[in-house]
């Protein structure tokens, strides 16, 4: 009796699964892989624009930005998605037909737990390089002492915290402790994975986050969303104004914003934004990236691709400040506008000249 | 004397039958058996198909680096992805160290509860306790990383630590300052995710232990212990170590749980309460990130090692077996 | 009572109290991380978790389904492919498995069951997903089935091992072919054991993550098609833990759970299958 129900349950799920094999009649379904730093937001626009157009089911999927980027170079996926730009090398594996497009803005910024401080500390670039160097091993160094006055930091080891994994968050912070360390510079670099000096790995944001929560004189850096979520205590950042900013989507935007106001009309959008120019700017941001074809193959797919990709520069930029990644500045928006428009399957522009969205 | 070999051999054919219908019902009943014999071949030729299309995809994508590094990849240990300088060798004693802390508490505690559930525990509590045993299996390695950083390591760290250290703090074991993430988190959280295996395997084979061998214990005079640990164990030899072997291969390959716990620091250490780092973690760790070609190929290579490691430690364990086991009267060899 | 007797049985009781105490060691950590997914999951699981996929980050009201559907599929699939390849390959190792080949294919499984997971993942990839040029359930089910075949192959060895010759050479007496033998008679004895072992196969190849990342893929919409990205529940555990939101965390929680109790779901319709058929010896 038993075997004949769980044969009966059998055959019925195996009809169900066969009923829905055939695609529902125009449907597009679009796939992108890679960052998981920008998961949150294109997992939100995805549903979002489902929702305005049920034929169009956009899934993003994130496996990493290196993934994401072979996959891309592979044509597995119908767009990438990175924090690191794609290098020169990378470039030319595809022939050069990638376009760059910044979708939003991230921060990342000092976390730590030392007891009995509930103050927020203030940090300058050469004082985080000097812990990542395992220069600085003590709260109460006189290196960090002398940027916190009125606090009384314990005399306690610093425990480092990184991430283990590959990481566009890496990539950022190793950047930026690059440009305000010639040491780190010469000893480690920047990249999505390094040479750690000191430390214990962590894997992805909720690695270091955790590391920190659960270990007394622990420091680590996490992406603001993490932060914010978490309830650790972070750390204000001197800037190249000298003044010692709070991360936030304000002083985030703040940053892009100084860093475009020069920006070439022909812009490849690979630029990285720490330590920019501004008085209010967050001096560790940095754009993170969707990746797309400039020449496609498949006319009904580009269309609703790139339909998408103007839809999530405009409207889906409203998404932004609730997930905590910070809109991006208006003028990044209209070369972007130029660059989608320039996108040709067989020759011809996906998009008419005076497209201004659905 | 009568012929017996007329009945014994032909039950189909009728009794009185000419000799060629008897050598054609013979030939008939052994070209079953070799049909079955070729279907089973052909599936079982799957395996080492598999391992050698592996093997060479890890081959074929280790070559930058092999071609880079050479041999004296194994006994370096720097790791910097942004100038392409590799070496392997904290996690090649990474992997080795975890697996056998690992191996170390797991075997005591399965063989414990495989043979609390077929000898000791009342009869309403084996089938509950073995499903939950069994449901240890089951649970995704990120459930076990998170309860590793949430729950294990402070317990470790806060509350068995203390107590330990004034008795184990001077041994080199158990040198340096307990941060939290290490091996020994590693090895214990590790033990947990391989005890299902060796426990489930190990009870179903002392289940198999003949009721004969277990009274002619009792008969002679042992106790129940003692026919546990002199008969019924050695009985079922062979296929314990074949337990344990399952549970190191998942041992030595574990990615998401270990890596929440160890520290990923790519340092040798003695010491058991030191973050370490393991093949299979910085793999997985790495994997999605690498851009260069020498970096995706390093990864591709500690693959590689850590394929020759387990097949080092596999023949070490058939070694073990065949002497061990010689002589051992479990499973058919006759047929 | 002399006192060497007295010697073993004070040992004797001691070693039965170790057992009772490794028993409940073992069992400690399952109680605390079951304990800890219903204190943190249960909470979350309601009728819209089962039937609803997910919905944007922010609003109430979403759910696993697509995750839960996808993992019955894809671990469907990896069955399929996986246990026929898996027990053959283990009756061949005991029946046959005295020669050469046999300890070659022996050691080859153990070596296969020591490749961590993600290599796997990686081998599926360049072996199902570059050529077919998409994300598939089908690669996810690939990637898994070449998990599973090692782990049954040998379980199911071990067990077909433990029946007694004396059934063998009953059936051979009673003038049933070898291959009669090996299938009517051992197997039906060793099949509980058999069961066993592919459960515990599948109940961990469905908790597994790495090898889906670059198969499946994972998807937000639910689909049941075979050659597309397809979401399972591990996956969604792994991106929602992975994320900063209490939301996901909290879903992530009650997927956990829906998957242990899946697997017991498993468990326990196997072994209702196969009742009866425990063997005595």
């Amino acid at each position: 009796m038993t075997k004949r129900i769980i044969g009966l349950l059998a055959v019925a799920a195996g009809t169900a699964c066969f009923a829905g094999q055939a695609r529902a009649q125009g449907t597009t379904s679009l796939t992108g892989s890679g960052s998981t730093f920008a998961y949150p937001l294109y997992s939100k626009w995805g549903l979002e624009y489902h929702r305005l157009h049920a034929d169009v089911e956009v899934n993003y999927q994130a496996n990493g930005s290196g993934a994401g980027i072979q996959q891309f170079t592979n044509r597995i996926t119908d767009f990438g998605a990175t924090d690191g730009p794609m290098t020169d090398a990378q470039i030319a594996a595809v022939s050069g037909n990638v376009i760059h497009l910044p979708t939003a803005l991230g921060a990342v910024m000092p976390t730590y737990n030392i007891p009995g401080v509930t103050a927020q500390l203030k940090f300058t670039g050469e004082v985080l390089a000097g812990i990542y160097l395992g220069q600085i091993t003590k709260w109460n160094d006189s290196r960090i002492t002398a940027l916190n006055p009125g606090v009384a930091l314990p005399d306690q080891d610093i425990v480092v915290a990184h991430r283990s994994d590959g990481s566009g968050t890496t990539y950022i912070w190793s950047d930026y402790l690059s440009k305000m360390s010639p040491e780190w510079a010469q000893r480690v670099g920047k990249g999505t994975s390094i040479n750690w000096p000191v430390g214990l790995g962590g894997p992805g944001n909720p690695g270091v986050a955790n590391i920190v929560k659960q270990t007394p004189g622990a420091i680590g850096y996490v992406e603001l969303i993490y932060a914010i979520q978490n309830h650790i205590s972070y750390g204000l950042v001197q800037n190249s104004a000298g003044r010692f900013i709070n991360a936030s989507l304000e002083t985030t935007t703040n940053a892009a914003a100084g860093a475009v106001a020069h920006l070439d009309p022909n812009t490849d959008f690979r630029l990285s934004i720490t330590n920019p120019d501004g008085a209010d700017a967050y001096p560790i941001a940095s754009f993170t990236w969707i990746l797309v074809p400039k020449t496609m193959t498949d006319m009904a797919k580009a269309q609703e691709l790139v339909h998408y990709l103007w839809w999530a520069l405009h409207d889906g930029q409203k998404y932004c400040n609730d997930l905590a990644y910070a809109p991006l500045p208006r003028r990044v928006v209209q070369l972007e506008e130029e660059r989608l428009k320039s996108i040709t399957v067989d020759g011809k522009p996906v998009l008419p000249s005076n497209y201004r969205g659905r | 004397m009568t012929d017996l070999s007329a009945t014994a051999l032909e039950p189909e054919v009728a009794p009185r039958s000419t000799a060629e219908e008897r050598w054609r019902a013979l030939q008939t009943v052994s070209r079953g058996d070799a049909v079955y014999r070729l279907v089973l071949t052909v599936f079982a030729l799957f395996l080492p198909l598999l391992l050698l299309a592996i093997a060479g995809d890890l081959v074929v994508g280790a070559w930058p680096a092999i071609a880079k590094f050479g041999p004296s990849f194994l006994v370096r240990s720097i790791w910097d992805p942004v100038n392409d300088q590799f070496g392997a060798l904290p996690l090649i004693v990474g992997t080795l160290y975890s697996s056998f802390v690992a191996l170390l508490i797991a075997v005591p505690l399965s063989l414990g509860t495989a043979i609390f559930l077929t000898e000791f525990a009342p009869r309403w509590l084996r089938t509950p306790v073995a499903t939950m045993v069994e449901l240890l299996a089951a649970v995704p390695s990120v459930i076990y990383g998170l309860w590793g950083i949430f729950v294990l390591i402070p317990l470790l760290r806060d509350h068995l630590w203390p107590i330990a250290r004034p008795v184990l703090g001077h041994l080199p074991l158990f040198s340096g300052v307990f941060y939290g993430p290490s091996v020994l988190a590693a090895g214990v959280i590790l033990a947990i995710m391989i005890l299902p295996y060796i426990a489930a395997v190990s009870r179903e084979i002392l289940l198999a232990v003949p009721a004969a061998q277990r009274e002619a214990g009792l008969a002679l005079g042992g106790t129940r212990w003692e026919t546990v640990w002199r008969v019924i164990l050695p009985y079922g030899r062979a296929g314990i170590i074949g337990a344990v072997v399952l549970g190191l291969g998942r041992a030595l390959g574990e990615t998401m749980a270990v890596t929440m716990v160890i520290g990923n620091r790519h340092e040798v250490a003695l010491s058991l309460l030191q973050p370490g780092y393991t093949i299979a973690s910085a793999i997985a760790n790495e994997f999605a990130e690498a851009t260069s070609g020498v970096h995706r190929g390093t990864l591709f290579l500690i693959g590689l090692v850590l394929f020759l490691i387990t097949v080092l430690v596999n023949a070490l364990a058939r070694f073990l077996v065949w002497r061990v086991a010689r002589g051992s009267s479990v499973g058919s060899t006759a047929l | 009572m002399t006192p060497r007797r007295v010697l073993r049985t004070v040992v004797g009781s001691l070693m039965t109290g170790a057992t009772y105490g490794t028993a409940l060691l073992a069992i400690l950590p399952l109680a605390a991380i079951l304990a800890m997914l219903i204190v943190k999951g249960a909470g979350s699981l309601n009728w819209d978790f089962f039937v609803k996929s997910a919905v944007p980050l922010g609003e109430s009201g979403g759910g696993f389904a697509h995750a839960i559907v996808g993992t019955l599929i894809i671990v469907a699939l990896a069955c399929a492919v996986g246990l026929p390849v898996g027990v053959a390959t283990g009756i061949f190792l005991a029946e046959f498995g005295g020669g050469r080949i046999g300890f070659g294919i022996r050691f080859v499984a153990d070596i296969l069951n020591g490749i961590p997971s993600i290599v796997i993942g990686v081998f599926a990839w360049s072996w199902v997903v570059r050529p077919m040029g998409h994300f598939s359930a089908v690669a996810g089910g690939f990637a898994l089935a070449v998990i599973l075949v090692p782990i049954v192959a040998r379980t199911t060895e071990e067990m077909v091992r433990l029946v007694p010759n004396s059934l063998r050479e009953a059936a051979l007496a009673l003038g049933y072919p070898r291959w009669r033998t090996s299938l009517q008679v051992v197997l039906r004895t060793a099949a509980a054991g058999i069961v066993t072992g592919c459960l515990v196969a599948v109940a961990r190849v469905a908790g597994e993550t790495a090898p889906l990342l670059f198969t499946a893929l994972g998807n937000d919409f639910f689909s049941t098609r075979l050659l597309a990205p397809m979401a399972a529940l591990p996956l969604q555990i792994y991106r929602y833990a992975e994320g900063p939101y209490d939301d996901w965390h909290r879903q992530a929680w009650a997927g956990a759970l829906v998957l242990i109790l899946l697997v017991l779901a498993l468990s326990l319709v196997a072994r209702a299958v196969v009742r009866g058929r425990r063997q005595h010896a």
